[in-house]
């Protein structure tokens, strides 16, 4: 079964980016993980994703910041945020940057693959 | 029916009974000295001016009596002393030691003077032996060596004695002149009856009650007094000293009264003039003026002190609103504060929460997604069912998470779509304890066309928490809270709060929205409706109330549906 996306999921707790990963690989996307934003930009440098599911709040090179980044050197990638805190600033910040959609953690793996077909077409 | 916001109630910093008395009897004491000490000392230096006024009125007719009483008693005295040295310069010695000739004179000097002039005539010899008289009484050979009008009349040439009885015992006087002879001297001695001297005293202007009399230098009574009885007895009043015109003077009778004493001494007699008049008689006006600034000082002090009592607990009363005012904005915002930092702490616990939450939620995803794929998985189905309960648990502390950002996002001030169900939810969700514990029966019916609104958050959260903690007050256990969402008109929303609980009096229903309000003195602040009332006008919308005691209330929310929102 061809992947209809590449994905790509960046969040600093490892265990949640293995598991959604994990889950997204058992419904035939081809998903990776990283832990930071820096690893997300080295990573886009080496493989072409569709998708960048981005934690807006993490450690060192925050979500709002990657977007920024991704967009400049990557305008092909779409980015989809993902936060634990529901602001609305965040939200909204991250939409006028590019982003295609944002949600609230802990995010429902359907609606997510929702969002990303969606926004696929 | 108005409760505060939530938290604790210390209104401490206000004035308190005890402060709010003390300083209102500062206030009373203060102006009441400013403006009554004023008020008495000019009453006192008037009551002063006025008494010494009065009283100098008072003694001028006194004063003017006395002397021409005096003066018509010199003048009666003076008249008998000049018919005296007539007859003696008119006759010679041996006329008159003719009886008949001295019973001659004496009845063309009477006839003569127009009041009654003397009771008999006498000479005497130096060695005192009435040599002749003429007179009722049997005196003649007398001898008058021994009395005093005699050593003095031979000693100073003119004497006019006291009263006296003599060999007679009728009360008289003697004037008498003593002129040279070749044998020595002899004396023409005249006795006047003392009833004459009081036909002297001059009673025109006098009062029933006043008394005028002559006494000697020993204070014995030379003419009849009112008070003091008859000729010859002693007055219990002190004889004033010597002073050669009248004398007024105020002083205690004998029976403690103040009475004016007009005197004045008879030249060339023994004789003192007293009149006495009482004060209360001669000051009878000054009385009744003295009343009448009395009367005006007392209703005078009593209008300034009523003004002062009253204005002081306006005053203090105002300071006491001023303070509880400022009292209950210190709360509000220490409330504010600790809302603030309770916001913030929920937020933080929230977010932190959220991590692990997301990633139990996608591990047991995985485990379930796992078995799913894997049909002969031992026990497929209770695994199912276990992770199923996980998830669902997760759920629960989803929703938990997103009321407590909810609850943080309150401190911020922001306009933003608004699903007012979605909303309204939310805040009951902060109450539904409550209300399982109370049993009370809370139903929300939203309008399903009812649009997205765009609004503050926060605020509008803040507003329908206050009208729903009133409402829970209002209502016993088991009562019932309605809340309705709907269209009110074209652009507008409205949303209906009502319950049964025990309404809101009719006097009070014009004034719940004022600030400080409170019908729970002590334990609302009276700020939780007019801030309630202030966020709603500031969102651009209307509350009204409507309340009939013992039946409900109902608050009525209008708000503006804002800037259009596609859902």
């Amino acid at each position: 079964m061809t992947s209809p996306f590449r994905v790509l999921f960046v969040d600093d707790e490892e265990e949640l980016v293995s598991a959604v990963t994990e889950r997204l690989e058992l419904r035939g996307i081809e998903a990776a993980g990283c832990l930071s934003g820096r690893d997300a930009l080295e990573r886009l440098a080496a493989e072409r994703f569709d998708f960048v599911v981005l934690d807006v709040k993490m450690p060192g090179l925050g979500g709002l910041d990657v977007i920024r980044l991704i967009h400049e050197n990557y305008p092909g990638v779409k980015v989809v945020l993902l936060t634990g805190h529901s602001s609305v600033e965040d939200a909204e910040a991250g939409l006028r940057l590019g982003a295609v959609a944002y949600l609230q953690k802990p995010v429902d793996l359907d609606a997510l693959l929702d969002v990303l077909r969606t926004a696929q077409d | 029916m108005r409760t505060a916001p939530p938290g604790g109630e210390d209104l401490s910093p206000q004035l308190s009974e005890a402060g709010a008395r003390r300083l209102r009897r500062s206030v009373v004491l203060a102006t009441a000295t400013v403006a009554l000490v004023p008020l008495f000392i000019t009453s006192f230096l008037n009551h002063l001016q006025y008494r010494r006024a009065i009283r100098a009125e008072a003694v001028q007719p006194i004063s003017r009596i006395t002397l021409n009483t005096k003066r018509s008693l010199e003048l009666f005295l003076a008249e008998r002393r000049s018919a005296l040295n007539f007859i003696v310069n008119d006759r010679s010695f041996e006329e008159l030691c003719n009886r008949n000739a001295l019973a001659r004179a004496i009845t063309n000097m009477n006839r003569s003077m127009a009041v009654g002039a003397f009771v008999d005539l006498g000479i005497v010899d130096s060695n005192g032996d009435q040599l002749c008289y003429s007179g009722p009484y049997q005196l003649e050979g007398r001898n008058y060596a021994d009395q005093d009008w005699f050593r003095e009349v031979a000693r100073r040439g003119t004497y006019t004695s006291d009263v006296f009885l003599g060999f007679r015992n009728v009360p008289h006087f003697v004037i008498a002149s003593r002129h040279d002879h070749p044998n020595g001297f002899y004396v023409l001695r005249a006795t006047i009856d003392a009833e004459m001297l009081s036909e002297q005293l001059l009673t025109a202007g006098l009062e029933s009650s006043d008394d005028v009399f002559l006494v000697n230098r020993q204070g014995i009574l030379q003419s009849p007094s009112r008070r003091y009885g008859a000729v010859l007895t002693p007055i219990p009043l002190a004889v004033p000293p010597y002073a050669p015109g009248v004398e007024v003077t105020e002083r205690q009778d004998d029976r403690g009264k103040t009475v004016f004493v007009g005197s004045a001494f008879i030249d060339n007699s023994p004789f003192v003039l007293m009149l006495i008049k009482p004060a209360s008689q001669a000051m009878g006006r000054w009385l009744s003026l003295r009343n009448e600034l009395i009367g005006f000082t007392a209703l005078s002090a009593v209008l300034i002190l009523a003004v002062i009592l009253w204005g002081s607990g306006q005053f203090v009363n105002s300071m006491r609103e001023a303070s509880r005012r400022r009292a209950a904005l210190m709360h509000h915002m220490e409330y504010s504060n600790k809302l603030a930092s309770l916001g913030r702490l929920a937020a933080g616990v929230a977010h932190e929460i959220n991590n692990p939450l997301a990633i139990i939620n996608e591990k047991a995803g995985l485990a379930r997604d796992l078995v799913s794929l894997e049909p002969d998985f031992p026990r497929r189905q209770k695994f199912l069912d276990l992770i199923d309960s996980i998830l669902r648990s997760v759920d629960r502390c989803k929703t938990i998470t997103h009321r407590l950002l909810g609850f943080a996002r309150h401190m911020d001030v922001r306009n933003e779509p608004i699903d007012l169900g979605s909303l309204l939810r939310e805040v009951l969700g902060f109450l539904e304890k409550e209300a399982e514990y109370r049993n009370l029966d809370l139903k929300l019916e939203v309008d399903p066309g009812l649009p997205t609104i765009v609004s503050d958050r926060g605020q509008l959260q803040q507003v329908f928490l206050n009208i729903l903690n009133n409402a829970f007050a209002a209502v016993k256990d088991g009562g019932r809270i309605e809340i309705r969402a709907e269209l009110s008109g074209p652009k507008r929303v409205r949303v209906a709060i009502a319950d049964n609980g025990i309404g809101i009096p009719p006097e009070h229903l014009p004034r719940i929205f004022e600030p400080f309000f409170t019908t729970k003195e002590g334990v609302g602040t009276g700020l939780g409706l007019s801030i309630t009332y202030g966020i709603v006008k500031k969102l651009g919308g209307d509350i009204e109330v409507a309340s009939t005691v013992g039946v409900g209330t109902q608050f009525t929310v209008v708000l503006p549906v804002g800037q259009e929102v596609s859902q």
